[in-house]
């Protein structure tokens, strides 16, 4: 039986290689998740504080029900439905029936799930803004579009970005459970090496060195961006 | 366009307006349909036969999330506690623990544990033969492990902020009244760092909940393996997953509502 190192090997006979290709299929599940779940955030969080009363309260049932569900039953429910729903719709316009990549799939997914979680984060983070600047934007002339990007979206990033680093750090934890439902990122991918092999512990806790390597490094990232967001703030604590 | 925009209307949550607001109605008239049309439409026979099981699974599920809480707050206390006062090496050591759980996946752990651990225990035949063999050959123990100790990571860096955050008059006033450490510990800093951190205690254990249904991957029998069961028996896809969510809905709506009592039960002087 081969050592443990010589399993991690990035070469065929090792399973590094894999492990890797694994990690990157997290990475960009993560981070197309959490981008589509920024999107969802900042139209959930603006219809949330400016939209009617239809809008709102539709926008609470969003937020209240995903952060209520396991996510593991989201994902379930949301990775046959939204396969579902498009195969459908491409049967209904007459296209021929597609294979959806599990890639986008699960993209969807997690962004559907991040979406609530960024919404109430932003939410949160618009309403710390001191309201004479989006009125002081106002008054300039810009338009609400201009006032959004100039004014309200750069202001509330200080406020937004504590939150906004825990729900990466989610979103990459996240990821871990389209395993369930077969798609080959890291852990399913970890798996199925320690199960050819039997060696699972070598596997398992290599897998945990890499998750962890994922968010030491986001740690320092998001330390620079909190950084430069805050520049020019007066310094607290 | 700027007439919509420029009354910026005050942010006034759903839930402080009045229940029957037109718009309101509408919408519950909305949903009711929409429940119908599952109710009707959707096949719901399997129902009758699982619900027996469904009941018991519920309870597992709760069972499981009762225990791994307690004992992981129970362990969270020392974590957060040696992070603000213990010596270096054990607050290092607290902080390494809490920064390794809360870095990888909680899947990811269960998996290192039930297959990982399970693997290097079948590998010593004394063991085996030990009176602890017929635990560690079943799957929950791994299950309720691997989720107790994800409670403590995630708790006991928030009891760290709730003891760090107790203000040091008080705990000064508990010494000038001749309290020894352990008397004032248990007398005022416990108590008080626990109501500080109630409301994210409330948060935590619902995302507690959350977590249980992954131990259905390692064949713990809880209401996520049930309905799984059912969605094998039945070929249904969505009617059982839509079940389970109500369900997990309605649990973390008393989980909610019970937090909140006990909060209520705490007097507060007002700010």
């Amino acid at each position: 039986m081969p050592s443990g190192l010589e399993l991690l090997s990035l070469s065929p006979p090792g399973w590094g290689g894999v492990m890797l290709a694994g990690l990157a299929a997290s990475l960009q599940l993560a981070v197309g998740g959490y981008l589509l779940g920024l999107l969802i955030g900042i139209g959930g969080a603006f219809g949330k504080l400016y939209g009617g009363p239809i809008l709102r309260d539709l926008l609470e049932v969003y937020t209240t029900v995903i952060r209520a569900v396991p996510e593991l039953v989201l994902i379930l429910l949301l990775y046959y439905a939204g396969t579902d729903a498009v195969s459908q719709l491409f049967l209904l316009v007459g296209l021929p029936a597609v294979d959806i990549s599990g890639l986008a799939a699960g993209i969807f997914v997690i962004g559907v799930v991040q979406g609530a979680y960024s919404t109430e984060v932003l939410r949160g983070a618009i309403k710390a803004v001191p309201p004479g600047q989006i009125e002081a934007a106002r008054a300039y002339g810009m338009s609400p579009l201009q006032a959004l990007r100039r004014v309200t979206l750069p202001a509330m990033l200080p406020y937004a970005i504590p939150g906004l680093a825990n729900l990466w750090m989610i979103a990459t934890k996240d990821t871990a459970l389209l395993a369930v439902v077969g798609f080959s990122e890291l852990t399913l991918v970890t798996r199925q090496a320690a199960g050819s092999t039997k060696a699972y512990m070598t596997f398992f806790l290599a897998a945990g060195a890499l998750y962890l390597l994922v968010t030491l490094v986001s740690n320092i990232i998001i330390a620079l961006i909190e950084r430069h967001a805050r520049r020019g703030m007066p310094r607290t604590g | 366009m700027s007439e919509e925009t420029s009354i910026l209307p005050a942010y006034i949550p759903p839930k402080a307006r009045s229940l029957f607001e037109p718009h309101r109605l509408f919408l519950m008239a909305v949903f009711a349909v929409i429940i119908f049309c599952a109710a009707w439409f959707m096949r719901w026979d399997w129902l009758p036969r699982y619900g027996g099981r469904l009941a018991y699974g519920v309870w597992q599920t709760l069972v499981m999330l009762f225990w791994s809480s307690i004992v992981g707050f129970l362990l969270a206390v020392p974590i957060g506690l040696v992070q603000v006062t213990g010596p270096r090496p054990l607050a290092w050591l607290a902080k390494g623990f809490c920064s390794i759980i809360r870095g990888t996946p909680l899947l990811l752990q269960l998996w290192l544990l039930y297959y990982g651990l399970g693997s290097v225990f079948s590998q010593y035949p004394e063991l085996k033969s030990s009176f602890l063999w017929p635990y560690l050959r079943q799957a929950w123990p791994y299950g309720f492990v691997t989720l107790m100790i994800s409670f403590a990571a995630y708790e006991g860096e928030v009891m760290r902020g709730a003891f760090a955050g107790v203000p040091r008059g008080e705990l000064e006033a508990a010494r000038a009244f001749g309290m020894g450490r352990f008397t004032m510990f248990r007398r005022i800093w416990l108590p008080r760092a626990i109501h500080r951190a109630l409301p994210t205690l409330a948060g935590e254990t619902v995302l507690q909940l959350k977590s249980t249904p992954l131990v259905a991957t390692i064949t713990v029998i809880d209401v996520y393996a049930i309905i799984s069961r059912v969605r094998q028996d039945t070929f249904l896809t969505y009617e059982p997953l839509l079940l389970l969510a109500l369900i997990y809905l309605c649990l973390t709506g008393i989980l909610v509502a019970a937090f909140r009592f006990l909060e209520s039960r705490i007097p507060t002087r007002e700010a």
